[in-house]
């Protein structure tokens, strides 16, 4: 019984890295740029939601209205003045300049917030739990960010396979030339994808937070999980992002229950078993290794 | 006169664009060495000499800021092999340091010369990476480079759960005990001068080979590279293993420094931090640039050491800074400005007539 309660607790944990690897998945799939720093935006989101919290005496939740917009404009700003004037450098310049980006955010955090762990009240919720037969616990908010995830993903999917904007998003992702030929303008295109994944992953750091706790260097590990998942589940299909990171999550909870110690490294080593034994992913049909195919 | 640009080499193909291009009886020569170039391998071979002497005429107090220095020069030497000419930008290089700093402590433990073990742990570290190049080398760009961002965390889980190496707590380096201070001071001066002079010197000849042509012909296209018949998985596997094995001499000269191998210092990202910093700084892809860029890195910690965090906020944002403004980095603006070419990698066109 314990088994199944793991791999329940590993599916919902899952969740939070899905969450926060579309935002990475997007990017990719329309900018060709891996973001270096989006595991860092993240803990930003995080810091942010706690400032907040903490001057308007509200509830992490009541600061989301206001974090997401803050984010969403930060990464407009960011695709604005970095991202766009990297990627007329070519892709080399794009890694470079995130990675850049990357090691400025951590230590600027690190001189305004100290290295010390910090955690964002969660109130009621962060207690509240129901039970499923004997031994299943199950947290409302570990579920809750499971849910918030597969709703930020389906909400993203139906963005890009509904509206004209998605239908842009998409075309610009396939042929960026032939996009522009068309008569799309793509920079706009581009500064709403980065301002998207910005507010996902800074929704994703405000999880993170409520959940666990968080430290100014947290963003590089948030990166690789984001990665790793992304990977896993096959570059460019977003439902395989959410598959990925549920094996992730498993994978970590059920060796986790074993020996702790060897959680982390059982993850890293499932992401280097699958690239390879099947670098294309795990729930990817198509060859994407070279170059990534589109979304959806 | 223009000094070819790495990115207009592999237009030409792999084959060498050599002299036999330009009849005897053209306006024009093409040659790949210059007087400036003479002038300054002997300026070069001096410099060289008198670093070597230093511990002679100046000792201690002005060994171990040329110990930084010269470390600095290394490792910037070795990463501009990997993402300056062949495009493999990789974050996760400290994994070898790790490798070497282990691989001196395990080599020296078993009774061998702590000196001797350097070559061995940049052995270790080699061969270590063939079986991880075979991995991450399936991805390219941003993708490779959060690949190797897991390796060195692999790694360094892997150390932190060994008993073997001391775990968490890290093992103190053996087999120095029996030398002098002075005399274990200036032998570790010398193995870092001598490992920074084989990583410049290795480069440079390195990419002066057809193996040079390659790698830039795949760090500018793969596709290209490959459809002119460049064996594309050869070459980046080569910068790879060349550049594992020069972090693992690297890694063991730090343990040799430090006397002490820690998992959370050998394997810090910031090694890679600075290997950007003084590539993008110094000039990507040049044999100059990263020298320089080590002199620019050496001399900003010099004065924000005391700045604590805001010195590698400061670090990100130049390297940041000087890839959207001058992407080939100051030794890049210096010979465009003066058309100056010590150490010239590409060919030179230039009229012949006076």
């Amino acid at each position: 019984m314990s088994w199944v309660n793991a791999v329940i607790q590993g599916l919902l944990l899952g969740g939070q890295y899905a969450l926060i690897a579309c935002g990475l998945s997007l990017t990719f799939g329309v900018m060709r740029i891996v973001n270096l720093a989006h595991g860092d935006l993240a803990v930003c989101g995080a810091y942010l939601a706690l400032v907040l919290t903490s001057a308007l005496g509200v509830p992490v939740w009541v600061t989301l209205p206001l974090v997401l917009p803050v984010a969403f404009a930060a990464g407009v700003v960011l695709q604005v003045l970095l991202f766009g004037r990297a990627l007329r450098h070519g892709e080399l310049a794009s890694v470079l300049v995130t990675f850049g980006l990357s090691v400025m955010i951590e230590n600027l955090l690190l001189v305004k917030y100290t290295s010390d762990p910090r955690g964002l009240p969660a109130g009621a919720l962060g207690l509240a739990s129901f039970h499923i037969g004997g031994q299943i616990t199950v947290s409302w908010l570990f579920l809750t960010a499971f849910l918030t995830a597969c709703a930020v993903l389906s909400g993203l999917q139906l963005l890009l396979s509904r509206t004209s904007w998605g239908r842009k998003v998409r075309a610009t992702a396939d042929d960026l030339d032939t996009a522009r030929l068309v008569g799309i303008r793509v920079r706009p295109v581009f500064a709403g994808v980065a301002g998207i994944a910005v507010a996902t992953a800074a929704l994703a750091g405000v999880f993170i937070g409520t959940i666990g706790t968080f430290d100014p260097f947290q963003g590089t590990n948030s990166l690789i999980f984001a990665f790793e998942a992304v990977v896993i589940g096959g570059i460019g299909s977003l439902w395989g992002t959410l598959a990925g990171g549920m094996a992730l999550g498993v994978t970590q909870v059920v060796v986790g229950q074993v020996n702790q110690a060897y959680a982390v490294l059982a993850v890293h080593l499932l992401f280097l078993a699958v690239l390879a034994v099947r670098p294309n992913g795990l729930f990817a049909g198509h060859r994407v290794t070279r170059e990534a195919g589109a979304l959806g | 006169m223009t000094g070819m640009r790495p990115t207009a080499d592999p237009a030409t193909g792999p084959g060498e664009p050599g002299p036999g291009a330009v009849g005897p009886g053209s306006p024009v020569a093409v040659s790949r060495w210059s007087r400036t170039a003479t002038g300054f391998t002997g300026v070069a071979a001096v410099t060289v000499v008198v670093l070597a002497a230093v511990p002679y005429f100046a000792g201690g107090p002005a060994e171990a800021p040329l110990i930084t220095l010269l470390t600095f020069v290394a490792m910037a030497s070795q990463w501009n092999l990997l993402a300056g000419f062949s495009g493999l930008t990789s974050f996760g290089q400290q994994a070898y340091i790790g490798v070497g700093a282990y691989g001196l402590y395990l080599v020296a433990a078993h009774g061998v010369n702590p000196f001797a073990a350097i070559v061995a742990a940049a052995v270790i570290a080699a061969v270590v990476s063939l079986p991880v190049s075979v991995l991450v080398l399936r991805l390219s760009g941003g993708y490779f480079a959060v690949a190797t961002l897991v390796i060195a965390a692999v790694f360094q889980i892997a150390a932190t759960l060994s008993p073997s190496v001391g775990g968490t707590t890290g093992v103190s380096v053996p087999g120095l005990a029996g030398y002098e201070p002075v005399l274990r001071e200036a032998l570790i001066y010398w193995a870092t001068l001598a490992v920074a002079v084989l990583s410049v010197a290795g480069v440079y000849l390195l990419v002066r080979r057809t193996f040079g042509l390659d790698a830039r012909a795949v760090g500018s296209d793969p596709v290209a590279a490959a459809s002119a018949g460049v064996r594309v998985g050869r070459s980046r596997r080569l910068a790879y293993l060349v550049a594992g094995g020069g972090a693992g001499a690297v890694g063991a000269l730090i343990a040799l420094q430090t006397l002490y191998v820690e998992p959370t210092s050998v394997f810090n990202i910031q090694y890679s931090v600075y290997m950007l910093f003084m590539v993008l700084v110094g000039g990507m892809g040049t044999i100059e640039g990263p020298v320089l860029g080590a002199l620019v890195l050496f001399g900003l910690q010099e004065a924000l050491s005391s700045q604590g965090a805001w010195y590698l906020v400061i670090v990100g944002g130049l390297a940041v800074t000087a890839t959207l403004v001058a992407s080939r980095g100051l030794w890049g603006l210096a010979s465009d400005r003066f058309g100056w070419s010590l150490l010239p990698v590409g060919y030179q066109v230039r009229s012949s007539r006076r």
